[in-house]
């Protein structure tokens, strides 16, 4: 098992044919042969992309619309490339397809579109991943997004985390660990997204291949505050898995944008000490050090 | 992006929400023909700065006992003497720091009789991810302390995106700032064009403290603090041309130019670092390590060989900067693309300052190789930790 995607998840592009999605295409079909099925485009319906993996041409299908590469390829995931100007209108015809999943890379979408976005996400088939995310991947099966395949190792420790580069320090310290990953989950450093932390916790709590956790946050909001809470109320019912933590942003000042959209501490909410101290109250050994985050999941692991 | 409360009133107005008359001006010889302007007799002379707290704050270089940022005037004669004291000042608020900020504007205003003072914000509320007015009626005051000391006084009400403000959202604004008479009926059509004014420009924060009931029962807006998304401004070109440079530090103007999240701090070691995450956990690891970042510096997913010089020649330019740590675990961002940028640069601007570089990811033995082969004065790190160590060893 694993979380939100494996070897059976097919994938269509929204934004194909542009250099990033055409960059990460080939990287995901190079990546034990993630299932990248077909691509999107308005007026480019009926052409064929056409990218390189590993020396060799492969060729997509392009679609003029997302209900139409669904219908053909029976594609059940969407990631999302398009620039920020039309990236919600991108998630919301994804939403009107119904595909299960859809993950939205794309940076610096306008925050009032994405509280539209989570209105139509309410009630409707989707879940959404992100937006200004790194995506997801299940190690040997499956990568959608733009995470660095080769520092992933199947194995036992599932990680979500709201920034991207933070999720792949902490990828690359389990695999040194000789841990590995169950699945690697980035759901994004806006203030509204699609999926927050208790959801992908949750799943990992129900994931029999999940043996471990690892939940990086950053300031800015309470998502960790009410993630500590929610392991707190599950760990009454006998649900509880070991965990590690990091939280980003120790140093950074009051009032300042610290890059990602939702990274902020205002209102004198959504300091770094506050969400450190909620999550060692939840039992999360927490790390100091950016670097040492696997070292100190070994540590919690022997107990 | 924020904007000043002349220029966040005179877009309001044309939303049709009750302000004062008012006018800017930017030297003192220009004070009395404002005032006169006006219908008076009682005036407020209020410095335009990108801060709150004006009214509590004081001028550095006047004495302790000198009025604030914001004055009331009696006379035509008061606005100008108080006009001639402000301008050009230094104002030290509680959001300025203690540097403070050099007053370049000023606000004449008409002065309110008033009654009550309200508070009333708009911003888009993450727990919810709904667009939500604060209201309370502890206005005129600091609101953060209100929320700790009495948060019984603040409410916060939700706007469904599909339905707007409802009559049901007005009736819980006026029960939630005890509104009744003529002001309710204001409220009424304040609430709606305040929510469409937020969400037609794209604000991230519209903030009004306070707004008042005058003498005669009806609402005025009397301060209003605008700030808008940054990843909306493409949308709006009217707002960008409101952006005031002169209250911007000049290295992060010229980050933005190149799309580079930049933030200057105020230690000795620069840095430059892939993902706002990743940039900030750097900046606590060299604290850990017992030095301070001199700033946060995000390059972002997409950057190219020219971003990524135009990057280290912001961090070279701060005479603070003793020591220079690149941090890149490339996913979207590839090792190659970042190594050309840093040799570019480094032949460009030269490199007068120890420079440690740690590349991991997407294409990373590219960019290793790259670096190598420069035969540039570069330290190599092997991971984060490594990279912390050998950059405060490097400047001791």
């Amino acid at each position: 098992m694993s979380i939100l995607v494996d070897k059976n998840t097919k994938v269509i592009v929204q934004g194909l044919t542009g250099k990033t999605g055409t960059f990460h295409t080939e990287q995901a079909l190079g990546y034990f042969g993630t299932q990248m099925v077909a691509g999107t485009h308005p007026k480019k319906g009926g052409e064929t992309w056409v990218g390189n993996v590993e020396g060799k041409e492969v060729g997509l299908p392009i679609y003029t619309t997302v209900a139409e590469a669904r219908d053909a390829t029976g594609a059940n995931a969407t990631v999302v490339y398009v620039p920020p100007a039309g990236a919600a209108a991108a998630i919301e015809e994804a939403i009107d397809a119904e595909i299960p999943l859809i993950v939205c890379i794309t940076e610096g979408v306008p925050v009032l579109d994405m509280v539209r976005v989570k209105a139509k996400l309410k009630g409707s088939k989707s879940r959404l991943l992100g937006p200004n995310c790194p995506g997801v991947l299940t190690p040997e099966q499956c990568k959608i997004g733009i995470m660095p395949g080769n520092i992933f190792m199947k194995g036992s420790v599932g990680i979500v985390s709201r920034s991207g580069t933070l999720t792949y320090e902490a990828v690359f310290q389990t695999t040194n660990e000789g841990l590995g990953q169950s699945t690697a989950v980035g759901i994004g450093g806006d203030p509204v997204k699609g999926t927050e932390f208790i959801d992908v916790l949750e799943m990992f709590l129900a994931d029999d291949e999940t043996q471990s956790m690892i939940m990086i946050g950053e300031i800015g909001g309470s998502a960790e505050e009410d993630a500590a809470q929610f392991l707190i109320d599950e760990a009454r019912r006998g649900r509880r898995k070991p965990m590690a933590g990091f939280i980003a942003g120790l140093t950074a000042p009051k009032g300042r944008t610290m890059g990602h959209a939702g990274a902020v501490i205002s209102g004198g909410k959504g300091g770094a000490e506050d969400k450190i101290a909620a999550m060692e109250a939840a039992g999360i050994a927490m790390s100091r050090s950016p670097a040492k985050i696997g070292e100190v999941l070994v540590k919690a692991l022997k107990g | 992006m924020n904007i000043h409360e002349h220029q966040a009133k005179a877009l309001l107005k044309t939303y049709g929400a009750s302000v004062a008359e008012g006018v800017a001006i930017f030297s003192a010889d220009d004070a009395e023909a404002a005032a006169k302007s006006l219908p008076g007799p009682v005036y407020v002379v209020k410095s335009q700065i990108h801060a709150g707290g004006r009214g509590k704050g004081r001028f550095k270089e006047l004495g302790a006992d000198a009025a604030g940022g914001v004055r009331l005037a009696k006379s035509v004669a008061e606005v100008v003497a108080n006009a001639r004291e402000m301008l050009g000042h230094t104002l030290v608020t509680k959001q300025t720091g203690p540097s403070g900020k050099q007053v370049n504007q000023l606000y004449i205003e008409d002065g309110a009789d008033i009654a009550r003072e309200l508070y009333l914000s708009v911003l888009v509320d993450r727990e919810t991810s709904l667009v939500s007015f604060v209201a309370s009626t502890e206005g005129g005051m600091d609101i953060e302390a209100v929320a700790e000391e009495t948060p019984e006084k603040i409410h916060t009400i939700g706007i469904d995106p599909v339905a707007g403000v409802t009559d049901a959202d007005v009736r819980k604004l006026c029960a939630a700032l005890k509104l009744d008479g003529a002001a309710a009926k204001d409220g009424a059509d304040l609430f709606p064009t305040l929510y469409k004014a937020f969400t037609e420009k794209d604000m991230s924060l519209l903030e009004i403290n306070p707004l008042v009931v005058l003498g005669d029962g009806h609402l005025r807006v009397l301060d209003a603090k605008v700030g808008f998304d940054n990843n909306a401004l493409f949308r709006h070109p009217d707002v960008v041309e409101l952006r005031d440079l002169t209250e911007e530090d000049e290295k992060e103007i010229e980050a933005s130019k190149y799309d580079l999240a930049y933030v200057a701090l105020d230690g000795n070691i620069g840095c430059m670092v892939n993902g706002a995450g990743l940039a900030m956990a750097t900046m606590d690891i060299i604290k850990l390590y017992g030095e301070e970042p001199a700033n946060f510096l995000d390059v972002g997913g997409g950057a190219t060989t020219e971003k990524v010089t135009a990057a280290f020649k912001i961090i070279t330019a701060d005479p603070n900067v003793k020591g220079i740590l690149v941090n890149i675990f490339g996913g979207i961002m590839r090792c190659d693309v970042i190594a050309e940028g840093v040799i570019a640069a480094v032949k460009d601007v030269g490199l007068q300052v120890p420079l440690v570089v740690r590349l991991e990811g997407t294409k990373v033995k590219e960019g290793k190789a790259l670096i190598e082969q420069s035969g540039l004065n570069v330290i190599a790190a092997d991971d984060l930790d490594d990279a912390a160590q050998k950059i405060v060893k490097a400047i001791a």
